[in-house]
């Protein structure tokens, strides 16, 4: 069980402030999120655009601005669990949550803020109609340990970065892999496209282009794949396709949690940013309230806010004043947080 | 003198929606869209990233061209028709009075 102050899920722009704005009350945080590194939105969709609204940066990269964020928030030491979505929140008897994600982390904490963004990035499926039917049985969404696959004949679709680093990498690790994409444009990097027509020319790879895979076939597991194009269809023998289209957000679980929402969004009171089950707060992207802005300097705002609150319900017989940070700087914490290792 | 034009967007479940749009706020079409609260989630804010606002244009007319970076996402995006564009990739100008779409389906 992960013991904290601020259980924070979401690691985008907001919820890395959040860590600082709490830290400087001598509040420790712990951040959950779906996708295995943080920066949320800035590191997945546009980490290479720059953004021009955060105050004293005339331009800033996406990605740029995440690893400041990540500076500015070391610290005061926040703990992370990427990689897992936030599923379940349970009240306990003393007011204080229970946190417990896909893949079962426990985190205990007084306070839960969410800043979960559009929400937790979930692949793009292809509309085939017996695609779940193949799903850990040949279709995989997510490259994960590609140990196992390495060397293996397979199919990889999509366009983008992601589709062409893993063609690559399974292509030079001995796989032979066909590669597929509805054009002959690719949105990745340029010296990926390169790298794969000449892993082509070498005979590795072979790049169906203007073509899209249509139809599985196999006894429960996958064993062939159609690749369609204008032309004419190919069967490729293959057990494992990886369609790498992409990924959407989808509100998900924090939909399930009894709060209230409106069009997609968390309603919550601009007073600190409290959603209507107290002690959990909602900031940036994922909450809405009369006059709200989606931008990530009025998250920032939110979450300066909302850990005003958060240290009234931790420490309830304490006052706080503000202090300015140019009048004794930061101090971080010096020891990790504690982990209880404790079996569930 | 008005610069305002009219478009008609057509839901997802076929209702038509006739607007009154001005050209000189600097808009596209996926933010029309959402300031009238229609099924648009315009999800990466308009770098043209997410085909979440995708359209399907009706007034062969007002088509226009496809951007490079809209092409590329539209090469991996699903429902997509041979009139189909990103809205956040439609500036809102003169020319595009009497504009009529429908926006596609919503990818899963």
């Amino acid at each position: 069980m992960i013991k904290t102050d601020i259980i924070i899920i979401g690691a985008g722009p907001v919820g890395l402030f959040a860590i600082f704005e709490a830290g400087l009350m001598k509040l420790r945080c712990h951040l959950i999120d779906a996708i295995p590194q943080p920066g949320g939105q800035l590191t997945e969709i546009y980490p290479k655009k720059p953004i021009y609204d955060i105050p004293g940066y005339p331009t800033v990269l996406a990605g740029e601005l995440v690893d400041n964020l990540m500076e500015q928030a070391a610290p005061f030491k926040p703990g992370f669990t990427l990689g897992e979505r936030a599923d379940s929140i349970e009240k306990q008897e003393d007011g204080s949550f229970i946190v417990t994600t896909s893949k079962g982390t426990q985190h205990h904490a007084p306070v839960v803020m969410i800043a979960g963004g559009l929400g937790s990035f979930e692949p793009r499926k292809p509309l085939i109609s017996n695609i779940t039917d193949f799903e850990e049985k040949g279709v995989r969404y997510i490259v994960k340990d590609p140990d196992q696959f390495e060397g293996k004949n397979m199919v990889i679709s999509g366009g983008g970065d992601s589709a062409l680093d893993w063609a690559i990498y399974f292509a030079e690790k001995g796989s032979f892999v066909h590669l597929v994409h509805r054009s002959d444009r690719f949105r990745a990097h340029k010296d990926s496209v390169s790298r794969a027509h000449e892993l082509a020319a070498e005979g590795k790879m072979e790049l169906h282009t203007f073509a899209e895979v249509k139809e599985l076939n196999g006894d429960n597991e996958l064993s062939e794949v159609g690749i369609y194009s204008k032309e004419d269809k190919k069967i490729i023998k293959t057990d494992l396709w990886f369609p790498l289209f992409g990924l959407s957000p989808k509100l998900g679980p924090i939909g399930d949690w009894g709060l209230e929402i409106e069009k997609n969004a968390i309603v919550v009171d601009t007073f600190d940013y409290q959603t209507n089950r107290p002690g959990i707060f909602a900031i940036g992207d994922v909450n809405t309230y009369p006059g709200k802005l989606k931008l990530i300097l009025c998250g920032f705002h939110e979450a300066t806010l909302a850990v005003q609150t958060a240290y009234k319900i931790i420490h309830p017989e304490k006052k706080f004043t503000l202090k300015y940070t140019t009048v004794q700087g930061v101090q971080g914490f010096e020891e990790e947080q504690q982990i209880e290792k404790i079996k569930s | 003198m008005s610069t305002d034009i009219n478009i008609t967007i057509v839901d997802r479940d076929g209702t038509e929606h006739e607007f009154t749009v001005p050209t000189d706020m600097n808009l596209n079409l996926m933010e029309v869209c959402k300031g009238y609260e229609l099924p648009v989630e315009g999800i990466c804010g308009g770098m043209a990233m997410c085909a979440s606002c995708q359209v399907y244009v009706l007034t062969e007319e007002h088509f226009g061209e496809r951007n490079d970076d809209e092409q590329a996402m539209l090469d991996e995006a699903y429902y997509v028709e041979e009139n189909s564009r990103l809205g956040c990739q439609i500036p809102i100008t003169p020319a595009l009075d009497g504009l009529k779409v429908k926006i596609a389906p919503e990818a899963v």
